[in-house]
């Protein structure tokens, strides 16, 4: 029997899908519904400090890109945190946390980046009964122009700061949102794990325009007649998740930090892609939005049956499975090569293989064979690149296949299973005397 | 049974005709058109292109569509098929370019070209604009007789290359079988007479109806005034039945009953037997039989004489007219029709059978009661109106010989269309035809082959 509970850096819930801090988590009426619906856990819209409510925009708040069929591939927006009174929020995270004490309320907070500011709203959280703490470092819109959100995710030394101020003043798991509009995400993540963080969670929103209106000339979404940039989420963001949640499970500095998993969820695919990178939990905003909260039930069936199929009974036994698969280009095996292979039976004869590469790769896929429309691969100029079976519209047609043991035709050389990486590369400059290992420590 | 033939109009109630027959298919909304574009694989040397007598870049108009580009869309069939709005109508899609589209392997469904062509070429039509313009004049002037999609055709792709032509026509309006030979459901709101009007929109063209070859003018006299000729003229008469008609009243020719049909102004007043026979296997004999039966024949039965796959009517017509309630009887020919006081009561068939690659008949008969009995086993071409002239062309298979250019034997005529040999009796390959025999006129006429004026 599959087992989908998860404890998170101290956090129980009765499966990895919680709601990220979002409209989705915004008050009690919603949370109830999640719940119900059977979501594991939610991260509580963030809170800002007392004080007057925060003032959005009466006016659109998302951007959004639209597939053909007006499928959602991202989304953006330009909310604010809560504008609700902060009491109110509180006394609804309390009474949720009493009403459904199995699942995970965690509290997303930005407040100033001053100590005062923290202590005086980390008690009071602690006081719902909430598990835990996720800070608002990534928001990248309206915030952060006021000195908050990814204003201060973008400094190292100020995540850890305030980082170390939570864990002093605060019992509760400290979960470190990280903002993606950074060159090296690893960064941060290390500042928090200095600073006491007992987990990273990411991607927050990238800065983004969705597109312009060009009757009127104005980016959107617009207020009035200007638009700002937004936050954009949704699958089109996944893969930039996928590898920045990559790069902190396999950094040295990093490796074993609990990671949260945010940025394109939809499917419980998508999940266990974030959970085969390095993840413990994953967060979905996007997709709950789109289709509503029932979407859990697709997600919860499809993980419970893959890992049944897999034979994994708890989530941490692929929790970072793939981790290990996961290098620098520098120890690619140069000497591994593949071919493209068409299947003749599955092949519908569109051309699209052939024209893709011969008119921006390798001229390697005929068009016509003895005056017939017929696409094959010509293996003498094959550099293995996949292009033609990405672009391929049907699945399996057009395959990879290795050389084993045998002449690769293109080059000449024999493929015999060995194995030499850039450092070790005779064309390498630097190859004489490699500065780092041959093979990366895993 | 001696009362009197049941033929009669006004079978349906006043407000029952618009209903029946209106848009065959409504037109694709630009939602549907673009998610109907987004299966397109815009395929390389596309075989959709391929199969297109008139080879339209399909993929592109379709990515047109599919990027929000409808009216570029409709130029680009435009540019290839001048009569696209009527041949996204009345092509047989599912033989031509859907049958080759890839998307039949991938799913078994292709793309829905004919409709999405529809919807460009609609675009267009509805924006009003004029895509064309004469082009510089040559001082040459080119006779088109036929004002069908041949002549249309080659008319305009003259007078983008400066040409001025006159089209005669000897029916009273221009379309030729686009306007009096197809179902009114196919082209419904006029749409034949607002496609001619905005071909002939280019300029340079003046179109002259009632003026009949053979009868108000002769070949010699249009190769004399004119510096060439394309022939655009059609089929002229209707195959023969075989048997005795006896002169019955009800026996009657599929062609001009759809004429007829197409050519009223008020339907309820168009009578139509309570049991009509339709004798045929062909486009013709589906339009008729399914016209007969939209205007409130109890039962339409077409009779053709070999198997469902070598009728000519396509796959998707035949099952048109089974859905439209008409009844399809294969493998029998009709032997004698029978009436009593001059009008037709019932038709006998023999049945028949293939044997050794023959058709013979099996020695079984029947009768079907029939008021009125439509003949549409195929229409002839007649030569006769380009006698009088001391040179006609030659014929080859009974219509009109032409090289690839659709030059006929004489070296300053041209044909097109359902006269000429090789034709395959479709609207678009009549445009082909004159789009070709225009390039091929411009050819000889100047010794060059420019592009088009856009």
């Amino acid at each position: 029997m599959t087992d989908l509970s998860v404890n998170f850096c101290g956090i129980k819930s009765p499966n990895p899908f919680w709601l990220a801090s979002a409209p989705p988590t915004d008050k009690a009426y919603n949370i109830e519904r999640a719940f119900r619906a059977g979501w594991g856990g939610v991260v509580w819209k963030t809170l800002g400090e007392e004080g007057p409510p925060v003032v959005n925009v009466s006016g659109p708040r998302y951007g959004v890109v639209h597939g053909p069929d007006r499928r959602i591939s991202a989304f953006n927006n330009i909310e604010l945190i809560t504008d609700r009174p902060l009491e109110v929020n509180l006394q609804e995270i309390t009474e949720m946390k009493k009403r459904w004490p199995d699942r995970a309320i965690v509290v997303s907070l930005m407040v100033p980046c001053e100590e005062e500011a923290w202590k005086r709203i980390l008690p009071r959280v602690e006081a719902t009964g909430a598990d835990g703490i996720e800070l608002n470092f990534g928001c990248p819109h309206g915030m952060s122009e006021r000195g908050m959100g990814a204003a201060v995710g973008q400094v190292p030394e100020y995540v850890e700061m305030v980082t170390r101020w939570c864990k002093t003043h605060s019992r509760m798991p400290v979960i470190v949102k990280l903002t993606p509009n950074i060159s090296d995400v690893r960064k941060p993540a290390e500042a928090a794990k200095r600073g006491g963080a007992d987990a990273v969670s990411l991607i927050n929103t990238i800065n983004s325009i969705t597109g312009v209106d060009l009757e009127r000339m104005i980016p959107s979404p617009h207020t009035d007649g200007k638009a700002t940039h937004g936050g954009m989420c949704g699958p089109a963001v996944k893969p930039i998740a996928l590898n920045m949640v990559a790069e902190i499970a396999r950094s040295p500095a990093t490796r074993g930090l609990p990671i949260s998993g945010i940025g394109g969820i939809e499917t419980w695919r998508d999940a266990a892609e974030f959970i085969a990178l390095g993840c413990g939990t994953v967060q979905v905003c996007t997709a709950a939005m789109v289709y509503g909260f029932k979407i859990v039930q697709e997600m919860i069936t499809g993980l419970e049956a893959f890992m049944d199929e897999r034979g994994y009974a708890n989530i941490s036994d692929f929790v970072g499975a793939a981790v290990p698969n996961v290098t620098d280009w520098q120890y690619l095996n140069l000497n591994y090569a593949v071919k493209a292979k068409i299947d003749q039976d599955l092949c519908i004869k569109c051309g699209r293989c052939h024209v893709a590469c011969e008119d921006t790769s390798h001229q390697a896929i005929t068009h016509l064979v003895n005056g017939v429309r017929h696409f094959e691969v010509i293996d003498e100029e094959c550099v293995g690149c996949n292009l033609c079976a990405s672009v391929c519209p049907i699945e399996n047609c057009i395959t990879m296949e290795p050389l084993v043991n045998e002449i690769d035709r293109r080059t000449g050389r024999m493929v015999d299973g060995s194995y030499l990486n850039w450092t070790q590369h005779p064309n390498n400059p630097m190859s004489a005397k490699p500065l780092q290992p041959a093979e990366p420590a895993e | 049974m001696t009362s009197a033939p049941d033929i009669r109009a006004g079978r349906l109630g006043c407000g029952e005709y618009a209903d029946a027959f209106s848009d065959l298919h409504a037109p694709l909304d630009k939602h549907e058109a673009r998610v109907a574009a987004e299966r397109c694989l815009f395929c390389y040397d596309a075989p959709c292109v391929t199969a297109c007598p008139t080879s339209i870049d399909i993929p592109l108009f379709i990515k047109q569509i599919a990027t929000g580009n409808a009216q570029g869309a409709g130029k680009t069939i435009l540019d290839s098929n001048i009569l696209g709005g009527m041949c996204a109508r009345v092509c047989p899609t599912e033989t031509l370019c859907e049958q080759a589209c890839v998307r039949n392997d991938a799913e078994g469904k292709p793309v829905i070209i004919g409709e999405l062509q529809r919807h460009a070429t609609d675009a267009v039509m509805a924006s009003g604009r004029r895509l064309y313009k004469q082009g510089a004049p040559t001082g040459k002037r080119v006779a088109v007789v036929g004002a069908g999609p041949a002549g249309l055709s080659c008319a305009h792709k003259l007078a983008t290359l400066g040409y001025d032509v006159v089209v005669f026509d000897a029916r009273q309006k221009p379309g030729g079988l686009n306007e009096h030979g197809i179902a009114s459901y196919k082209s419904t709101n006029n749409f034949a007479q607002a496609e001619v009007d905005w071909i002939l929109s280019v300029g340079g063209i003046e179109l002259r109806c009632g003026h009949a070859l053979g009868r108000d003018f002769t070949l010699a006299d249009l190769r004399r005034d004119f510096d060439a000729v394309f022939l655009g003229l059609g089929l002229q008469a209707v195959n023969a039945l075989g048997v005795d008609d006896g002169g019955l009243r009800g026996v009657e020719d599929a062609v001009a009953f759809i004429e007829n049909l197409r050519q009223s102004t008020d339907l309820s007043k168009l009578p139509i037997g309570r049991r009509v026979v339709v004798i045929g296997g062909g486009m013709t004999a589906v339009d008729a039989a399914v016209q007969a039966k939209k205007l409130g024949a109890e039962e339409v039965t077409i009779v053709y004489r070999r198997s469902a796959g070598q009728m000519g009517a396509s796959r998707y017509e035949q099952e048109l007219a089974l859905t439209e309630g008409v009844v399809v009887r294969h493998w029998a020919r009709p032997l004698s029709v029978h009436g009593e006081n001059g009008a037709l009561r019932s038709v006998t068939f023999a049945a028949t059978a293939e044997k050794d690659g023959r058709l013979v008949d099996t020695g079984e008969t029947f009768s079907l009661p029939a008021d009125q009995l439509f003949k549409a086993i195929g229409q002839l071409f007649v030569p006769q109106d380009l006698e009088g002239s001391s040179d006609t062309p030659d014929l080859v298979s009974g219509r009109i010989a032409v090289d690839s250019g659709r030059r006929t034997s004489l070296p300053d005529v041209w044909a097109g269309g359902d006269c000429a040999a090789g034709s395959r009796d479709l609207t678009v390959v009549a445009v082909e035809d004159g789009k070709q025999a225009a390039l091929s006129i411009n050819h000889a006429l100047r010794g060059i082959m420019p592009m088009a004026a856009e």
